[in-house]
């Protein structure tokens, strides 16, 4: 198992939804939320400890592999979290991404935590930065409103040289 | 050394016509604002300030760059919390524009980025503004989708 105790968090992404803890915790967990919101990607979760957690692709290819290192449904969610999808992006050490699901009065804050365990260049943070807001922005109005976001994107092109720099 | 800031984005299924009058209408600032009321013209040069329900005043400044529906920019400082009052002015951009998107998925998004940077030296501000503006945007942008915001007081 991965030591959390190496990892540091650098971005960091709460929003606010109107929806029950446990619908939040489904749209993070249920393929069929995840290709709503996350630009058509299905999560495949093993819903215990140490589980298999992979992002694939809509083509079939893993585009994110990790484990499950925090699972306390409907609350606290962490993967670890390896790109391997893009090629080039499997230069880069696994990260953790972490979620927080909190009741707020009527509403549920929800708590994006990307955390590293290398000193991590601001060029390939800059990817996280652009793509979270993105992401959670859509899933917010997918659990609100019942439609998701349409918002295309492509990975930041000084991410994309940082990483080619990369060992 | 940079400078102590603030960085957020959120994307809202809206115009920016619809975005730039929720930023600067009072009554509608009111409704996601957790009740506080904003004073100004919005036009550059003019006055801001923010006041709580009951009267007092939450935040003042003044309007220092105004380009709707693209880009506001405040000089703002607090007044209600002394120790947050003692690290001076700070600069709060706003920006709009409109996402790039995929035709055939969702629906069109604009995106709106707030950059809330301090003036001096200090963490204090840029601490309360971090925790303060995802509620206030969160609230903004389920106003502007459903009609309501998500949540009425602040916990």
């Amino acid at each position: 198992m991965v030591d959390v105790s190496q990892f540091r968090p650098k971005t960091v992404y709460v929003t606010y939804i109107a929806a029950p803890p446990e619908k939040v915790w489904q749209a993070l967990i249920s393929p069929e939320f995840t290709r709503k919101y996350f630009w058509d990607r299905t999560v495949e979760i093993e819903p215990k400890l140490g589980g298999a957690f992979v992002l694939r692709l809509p083509d079939g290819r893993a585009n994110v592999q990790g484990k499950v290192i925090v699972w306390e449904p409907p609350r606290k969610l962490s993967v670890t979290w390896q790109v391997v999808w893009p090629e080039d992006f499997r230069k880069l050490p696994e990260c953790v991404v972490s979620y927080e699901i909190d009741q707020a009065g009527a509403a549920v804050r929800l708590t994006m935590t990307e955390s590293h365990s290398w000193e991590v260049p601001e060029a390939i943070l800059s990817g996280g930065r652009t793509g979270w807001p993105a992401v959670l922005s859509s899933l917010k109005s997918l659990l609100e409103t019942g439609k998701p976001l349409a918002i295309a994107m492509e990975p930041p092109a000084a991410m994309i040289e940082a990483i080619k720099r990369l060992k | 050394m940079s400078k102590p800031k603030f960085v957020y984005v959120t994307y809202i299924r809206t115009t920016p016509e619809k975005l730039w009058a929720a930023l600067t209408d009072p009554l509608m600032i009111k409704k996601y604002w957790f009740s506080i009321t904003a004073e100004s013209t919005f036009k550059a040069g003019s006055s801001w300030c923010l006041k709580f329900e009951d009267g007092r005043t939450a935040d003042t400044g003044e309007i220092l760059e105004s380009d709707p529906p693209k880009r506001l920019v405040i000089h703002w400082r607090n007044e209600f919390r002394p120790e947050l009052k003692a690290e001076g002015y700070s600069r709060c951009t706003m920006e709009i524009e409109m996402a790039d998107y995929y035709p055939d998925f969702g629906g069109k998004a604009v995106k709106l980025t707030i950059i809330h940077e301090l003036e001096g030296e200090g963490t204090k501000f840029i601490e309360a503004v971090s925790g303060g503006w995802p509620k206030v945007l969160s609230n903004l942008k389920s106003l502007l989708e459903t009609g309501d915001v998500a949540f009425k007081t602040k916990s």
